[in-house]
């Protein structure tokens, strides 16, 4: 038979259930190939062998029990991102101040996966507290992106993405405050989905930006996406801020865009652009249309401002999301004379660059005398951005456009220019601060053969319509069962 | 001529709203002096990366009990805010706090002073946490978190307060009324009530606005009267000297009895409050408001009111009755089992000067009693209807105090029924006139206050069992024959 990673999670499954092969060879597998591309990708900053071997023989016995109705995920191996936790493995976060933190508390959003039988194989790698957009910010080493080693994977959610372009895992779980999953899927080539702001629980989500924060799900398709995404979705007790609204499961019958009415934002199609990008955007656009959508013109008049506003509110929640960082009760302290030069230097010497200047523009932004002009303000704007998305969501059912301005750029491209970093992010920020849904999923490449992300946005709580539109496109077309060259160890 | 100044006093008090759990999550709320350090700690109370909080529900009714007991309106939506600064007894590097939109806002309560009676402005109720609490040992400090996350209640007066003495009577209607509601045990010793004075001084009379000082962390009525008035007369001083009180914030040196400075007006800290985004707003509906009205108990300032009225008890009785809900209760529960005949009065003494003083003695209270309202109203009527004398019921009272018996158990074991049987107290009556042919003489000279010695010997002879007035009527008859 083909290796496991030529199968999708749902191939996976059906595979499993048939008795085909068992979870200890598809683990085994699994543990196998990270060995084997780890040391090229720099994916995972930890893998847990043994007692993932071990739930894997207690999900063959289950198995073989035909006790599996329950279990969907039963056997199936799959990721985390380094910012959510699983109880006993440790949670770095991506940075050096939460260095040997072993966590007594597991990510509700992690816990439902794990109570539907996955298997979690280890955690990936990220920018630093989820502050960057090519996993350069991490203070454990930056993770190459499969399609070729040279450029960022993009991020915070870089580890991820790679994992599953690389396919070592089927699906792996990011988080998104701006960008940080729909963008390193993007750059990867593989599909992601940024829920509604409330529709998974953030508990166990180390916090970057708290009214930003959603946890999202890269897959191959969107057909594996939505599996996992529709077992970790839902109200948790746990965090105040998740939705009760019920979840809808995507309907995957149907096989055209009949009645679907797409926009186009023209704000999405700036000057800068790669023009690669433009072009395969709107033959996926055409596709689209091709496939039944009815496609027209829609504006989000603000967009321009969502860079500037979510560089002062992300920061701003995040300079006190982090204050917690104090070397008190968990992770390094670096000693000195006095309480304040504790906090200073654990803080100075344990935070990275970009971590560090975030909590200056956020603490700045929320300071006397400046809170008006800036956070106050920032808010006000954001209410614009999200009257826009409602407004076009009145004349469209989803919002088609770019993931990002250009494909996956060379590793060091933007080093000492963080504006510039910050701008790849353009295209993904203005959905964070409206908190309506989106998805990234490949949609041609560029002459580099790097892939090219098309995203779509959906009203609040439609991820369905995200995740059925995304199927039927996939349908139609083989950009998304591309695997990146990588995935060959001989051409590494 | 010296001017003479007043001063200009308003209170912040913070009480811990005695809820089962924290505010925030699930670890109990635990006795801060007894309980082990560390054991009431959770990853959410101890700031762990990733927990987030969740608002305990009945800390937030309890916080509309007190708003509406002080006359506030309680905000439809109120915001919970982060408060930040950096301290080892605070876990997340912010306290949750609520700073724009409070609870509650503009209410008032009315205190008792010399001149009758005084309206202080309440500004704001709102809800927060309490932070851990740090011990300082041997050069090292020690960290205890069972504290941080308590609910607590802010509660802000306007600065009405114009004497130490009106500032502690504010003080102490507060925890009244809070211990009224029972959302506070007003548990002094345990530091669930505590204080925060603004002070500044004027010249008499006028409303000019001067600097004021903030003193911090007054755990006790006393502490608040003495560092208050301290802090008057040291600002006086310094005017008088023709200086300026700096804007500053003080601490209270218990031992010394002196204010000590802790933080100047450069050095105050910006908190940077802003809407906690893990926290959606605070909707407390109509409904919510009018299920919490329906179960607000009537508060001690109304009970005093009506105790006086009703009960026609005099305003010490009613004050002294009214002054903790649960004696209140114990009164009136007597009161429902007290024969129709015997007055409201009557129970007060006997609540307030034997049952009070044995309480005293035995440094108990209400809630500790053996001894029910039932028996207490079967035991005045014992009284009432002769069946024992008086001062064998102060006896009877003693033992039912200590053993829990009830009074005819113990009168009936003791053989301490009231004797009224008319021959036999003549009979009684006759002898002690027989033994003392002196006392009868001296009597019959004109001497009558010797009647009183008279009838102390012929109680005593009956071992106190003796119908008191029935020896009386008897002595005069006997006397006046002889
Ligand atoms: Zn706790």
């Amino acid at each position: 038979m083909s290796s496991f990673f030529e199968l999708s999670l749902k191939g996976l499954q059906t595979g499993l259930r048939d008795s085909s092969f068992t979870s200890r060879e598809l683990v085994t597998d699994a543990l196998e190939r990270i060995a084997k591309f780890e040391p090229h990708l720099h994916a995972f900053l930890y893998i847990e062998s043994e007692p993932a071997l071990r739930q894997a023989d207690e999900a063959d016995k289950r198995l073989a029990s035909g006790d599996k109705q329950e279990f969907p995920l039963l056997g199936i191996p799959i990721a985390i991102k380094d910012v959510l936790t699983v109880e006993h493995m440790p949670a770095t976060a991506g940075s050096k101040i939460l260095e040997g933190f072993i966590p007594p508390y597991t990510a509700t959003a992690v816990k439902r996966l794990q109570t539907a039988g996955a298997i979690v194989i280890g955690k990936t790698n990220t920018d630093e507290f989820a502050m960057g957009s090519s996993t350069e910010n991490s203070a454990y080493g930056l993770t190459h992106n499969p399609w070729d080693k040279s450029r960022v994977p993009g991020g915070s959610s870089g580890g991820s993405a790679a994992a599953v372009a690389a396919r070592l895992v089927p699906a792996a779980l990011g988080t998104d405050t701006g960008g940080s999953v729909r963008q390193p899927a993007s750059y990867c080539g593989v599909t992601g989905l940024k829920p509604t702001y409330g529709r998974v629980s953030r508990y166990g989500l180390i916090a970057f930006g708290s009214s930003l924060d959603c946890v999202g799900v890269f897959g191959r398709s969107a057909e594996d996406v939505a599996i996992i995404f529709e077992i970790m979705a839902g109200p948790d007790p746990s965090d105040a801020t998740s939705s009760d609204t019920a979840v809808r499961t995507t309907k995957f019958e149907k096989q055209d865009l009949n009645g679907i009415r797409i926009g186009v934002p023209k704000e999405y199609f700036i000057e800068g652009m790669q023009a690669e990008v433009q072009e395969k955007i709107r033959a996926a656009i055409s596709q689209l249309e091709s496939l039944g959508a009815k496609i027209q013109d829609v504006s989000l008049a603000h967009t321009e401002y969502a860079l500037p506003v979510y560089y002062i509110l992300a920061p701003a929640e995040a300079s006190a999301n982090l204050a917690r960082f104090d070397g008190m009760r968990y992770g390094p302290r670096v000693n000195a004379n006095s309480l304040f030069e504790v906090f200073s230097k654990t803080r100075g010497e344990k935070f990275g660059s970009e971590v560090k200047r975030r909590i200056m523009l956020g603490t700045y932004a929320l300071s006397a005398g400046y809170y008006d002009a800036y956070y106050g303000q920032a808010q006000k704007v954001r209410t614009l951005i999200k009257q826009d998305f409602e407004t076009a969501f009145k004349e469209v059912d989803l919002i088609a456009c770019p993931s990002t301005p250009r494909t996956a750029f060379e590793i060091g491209a933007h080093a000492g220019d963080p504006i510039s970093m910050y701008l790849e992010d353009v295209f993904t920020l203005p959905a964070s601060l409206a908190g309506v849904p989106g998805i990234s999923f490949p949609a041609g490449f560029d002459e580099l053969g790097l892939p090219i992300g098309m995203q779509l946005l959906a009203p609040e709580f439609r991820e369905d319509l995200l995740l059925q539109t995304t199927h039927i496109y996939q349908q139609a077309t083989e950009w998304h069962k591309q695997t990146p060259p990588t995935f060959d160890a001989e051409k590494i | 001529m010296a001017i003479k100044y007043e001063p200009v006093i308003g209170l912040e008090v913070h009480a811990q709203l005695q809820t089962k759990s924290k505010m925030f999550c699930s670890c109990a709320v635990v006795d801060s002096v007894s309980e082990t350090p560390n054991n009431a700690v959770c990853p959410v109370c101890s700031g762990m990366p990733g927990t987030l909080p969740v608002v305990n529900q009945l800390a937030v009714e309890y916080g509309i009990r007190v708003a509406l007991a002080l006359e506030c309106q309680v905000n439809p939506v109120s915001i919970f805010a982060r408060k930040n600064y950096f301290y080892p007894d605070i876990p997340k590097g912010y306290q949750i706090s609520q700073y724009e939109q409070p609870l509650a806002e503009n209410g008032k309560l009315n205190i008792k002073i010399a001149e009758g009676q005084k309206t202080i402005r309440v500004r704001r109720v709102h809800l927060e946490e309490d932070t851990g609490k740090l011990t300082h040992l041997n050069g090292s400090s020690l960290i205890d978190l069972n504290r941080a996350g308590v609910p607590l209640l802010e509660i802000v007066s306007e600065p009405d307060m114009s004497s130490v003495e009106e500032a502690r009577a504010y003080a102490e209607a507060l925890r009244d009324i809070l211990r009224y509601l029972e959302v506070n045990s007003g548990d002094m010793e345990k530091g669930v009530i505590r204080f925060e004075a603004n002070i500044s001084v004027r010249p008499e009379g006028t409303d000019v606005l001067n600097t004021r000082v903030e003193i911090k962390n007054l755990n006790s009525f006393r502490a608040l009267e003495r560092a208050t008035a301290f802090e008057i007369q040291r600002q006086e001083k310094v005017l008088e000297a023709g200086g300026q009180v700096d804007q500053e914030t003080l601490g209270w040196d218990e031992d010394n009895e002196k204010t000590y400075s802790q933080r100047s007006k450069e050095d105050a800290h910006d908190y940077r409050y802003f809407p906690d985004p893990d926290l959606p707003p605070l909707v407390v509906d109509k409904a919510w408001l009018e299920r919490v009205t329906a179960t607000l108990p009537e508060l001690p300032r109304a009970k005093n009111q009506r105790f006086m009225e009703e009960y026609e008890l005099t305003a010490y009785d009613a004050g002294v009755l009214t002054a903790e809900k649960a004696v209140a209760e114990y009164f009136e529960a007597a009161l429902k089992k007290l024969p129709e005949n015997i007055s409201p009065k009557s129970l007060a003494n006997w609540m307030t000067g034997d049952l009070f003083s044995l309480m005293n003695q035995a440094d108990t209270t209400v809630a500790d009693l053996k001894l029910s309202p039932e028996a207490l109203a079967k035991l005045i009527g014992l009284v009432a209807k002769g069946e024992i004398n008086q001062s064998t019921g102060k006896t009877v009272l003693v033992e039912m105090f200590s053993s829990g018996k009830s009074a005819a158990e113990i009168v009936e074991e003791g053989g301490l029924k009231q004797v009224s049987d008319e021959g036999f107290i003549a009979d009684l009556v006759k002898q002690i006139l027989g033994e003392n042919p002196d006392a009868v003489e001296s009597f019959k000279a004109g001497k009558e206050t010797i009647i009183n010695w008279l009838f102390g010997q012929v109680m005593k002879k009956a071992a106190g069992k003796a119908n008191p007035n029935v020896v009386r009527a008897e002595l005069d008859r006997q006397l006046k024959e002889a």
